[in-house]
């Protein structure tokens, strides 16, 4: 993913002179493209995000394009407030992409999880939040922002995630994309979870449940046309994503879901829980740990069909 | 440059008969809408009259968003009022606006809002915010082949954010000699000195030692902060530091060096006694 994130950004950068690159002191030869591309628009912040973030709201406010990179807990966490006032308030259009988001930097223990950070950005006046599933998600994520004239948070996962489309899919901030047809079960999946989530539509489908999957990318705002067909058409609906249950494509869906006039279908959650990992491993068997495999999905679908 | 008027100069004594003026304006509007910080507006007024009538900053009040001015951010927001009533003077808004200040729909707020009058360049309040947002328009001038400087003005409590530390350790890497800080170093802060709560001193040394061009001035000595102002580049190919040594509630007996006067509201007999000693008619 974030191989894929360096050649769209070195590209859109040879489009468009405004693009401008921080780097939270990361990704060691990964832009030397974009320098070589973009001179003088490559910038290493250093490891100090809260000047980052008002380094690129500067930036935005006098015509530039800037994308701040680095990994997710610290360009989202350590500089929320930077992120509030400087960007969010001004609105002004920052693209800030966060790396190894959710559990994929799980063996580098909790500092570097990021399972909270969409539901903090969320709560932003006029802030997107993104999740895109494979690395053609992640181009056109990354084009849709920068296309974008406010606030856009990215999550990536790292490098080496399966890729799931065969090319760039239509892309727009707000509005999922199908991925399997079905007619009882609706899994919305935010991200780099996507393939688990058709693992799990394929078990259903061997138990004769008729399972549709979307990729949900948008979490901010959130395809609420598509959800308002998803719970008058299907029997049970699941979120599905690298990130707590609390706050984020989960707990936006539950908000979204609130006022809906009963009965409606009940909506199952999978994500991590309301607790710091502090078990040494990596990041499959963190997603084990909350119950993050197609397997523990289908089952619980599965019981709460039953039931 | 071209296209910018002249910058505004006036005589020595007409800058001191209008900070004098503007002090006075700063009394009126805190009694009237009860708002605090009055200490901290003092405090700074002359930094801001250096600024803008000593022909430091150039901009044109009928073109604030000349891609091509100087950027002034007031990073210490809780003094918003001295910079409203500056930019008024200057010819920014209208005067009446100040009559509307902290007042419910009024475009000047406590602390300013994005956009929220010609000439405020950013909404600030919570501090440790202008100079990481000044580096960013300084940057932006580098890389749009601009040549307009930054000026930030931060408060000496300010400089307790490491936001700030974090902007001062990158603002010398990129070498933006166009960007100047000056911290209005009233030696209080909102419940404490300022060397008492955090070991602020000595502030010159760490501006030069984080990479900054740094000197201190006498920050009501309106003619000497604009000579310094003015100097900006200054030919280190460094940024620019001023530490401005100041007093809070500069300018009224009873109220300098008063740090009650940071949340305190002056009664009416107070606005007229205030009134009598600045000489205002």
């Amino acid at each position: 993913m974030r191989n894929a994130f360096a050649q769209q950004i070195t590209s859109l950068g040879e489009q468009d002179p405004r693009v401008v690159l921080l780097s939270g002191d990361i990704g060691n030869r990964l832009f030397d493209e974009f320098k070589a591309t973009c001179p003088g628009r490559f910038y290493n912040c250093g490891v100090a995000e809260a000047n980052m973030i008002g380094v690129a709201a500067g930036l935005a406010m006098n015509g530039l394009r800037p994308v701040c990179y680095t990994i997710a807990p610290f360009v989202t966490y350590r500089c929320m407030e930077q992120i509030r006032v400087d960007v969010c308030y001004h609105d002004v259009p920052v693209t800030i992409v966060g790396t190894g988001a959710g559990l994929a930097y799980a063996s580098l223990g909790a500092t570097h999880h990021s399972c909270e950070e969409m539901g903090m950005l969320r709560l932003l006046p006029g802030m997107s939040v993104l999740a895109p599933a494979d690395e053609w998600e992640v181009r056109a994520a990354v084009k849709a922002a920068l296309r974008h004239p406010h606030p856009v948070y990215i999550r990536l996962g790292k490098k080496g995630e399966p890729v799931i489309h065969t090319a760039e899919p239509e892309f727009r901030i707000g509005k999922a994309i199908p991925m399997r047809a079905g007619d009882a079960v609706c899994l919305l999946a935010a991200g780099t979870v996507l393939p688990m989530a058709i693992l799990a539509a394929d078990i259903l489908g061997q138990r004769n449940v008729s399972t549709a999957v979307y990729s949900v990318h948008s979490i901010k705002p959130v395809d609420t046309e598509l959800m308002a067909a998803v719970f008058a058409r299907f029997k049970l609906v699941a979120t599905i994503e690298e990130h707590s249950v609390l706050g984020g494509l989960g707990g936006a869906i539950a908000e979204w879901a609130a006022e809906l006039p009963s009965p409606r279908p009940p909506h199952l959650r999978f994500g991590t829980g309301d607790a710091f990992l502090h078990e040494t491993c990596e990041q499959e068997e963190a997603r084990a740990h909350f119950g993050l495999t197609a397997a523990a999905i289908a089952d619980r679908i599965s019981r709460s069909l039953a039931s | 440059m071209s296209a910018l008027p002249e910058p505004v100069v006036i005589s020595s004594a007409e800058l001191q008969r209008l900070s004098r003026k503007i002090r006075y304006k700063l009394i009126e509007m805190s009694h009237r809408s009860g708002a605090p910080h009055l200490g901290s507006a003092m405090s700074c007024t002359d930094i801001l009259v250096a600024a803008y009538f000593g022909g430091v900053v150039q901009i044109d009040p009928k073109q604030p968003q000349d891609p091509q001015r100087d950027r002034f951010i007031l990073s210490k927001g809780h003094a918003a009022s001295a910079l409203y009533v500056t930019l008024a003077e200057r010819g920014f808004f209208p005067r009446e606006w100040l009559e509307t200040f902290a007042t419910h729909g009024s475009p000047l707020a406590e602390q300013p809002a994005p956009n929220c009058a010609p000439g405020v360049e950013l909404a600030t309040g919570s501090l440790g915010h202008g100079l990481p947002v000044g580096v960013g328009a300084a940057l932006a001038a580098r890389i749009q082949k601009r040549d307009y400087r930054v000026f930030v003005v931060m408060s000496d409590g300010e400089c307790n954010e490491g936001s700030v530390w974090e902007a001062a350790m990158f603002a010398p890497a990129c070498r933006l000699e166009r960007l100047c800080v000056v911290v209005d170093y009233n030696k209080w802060q909102a419940t404490g000195r300022s060397n008492d709560v955090m070991s602020l001193a000595p502030l010159v040394r760490k501006w030069e030692a984080f990479g900054w061009s740094a000197s201190e001035v006498d920050g009501h000595d309106v003619a000497a902060l604009a000579a310094k102002m003015s100097r900006v580049p200054d030919g280190t190919g460094q940024p620019v530091a001023i530490i401005a040594h100041t007093v809070k509630g500069k300018g009224v007996s009873f109220m300098e060096d008063d740090n009650n006067w940071h949340y305190r509201i002056p009664k009416a007999e107070e606005v007229a006694a205030a009134r009598k000693e600045l000489g205002v008619e």
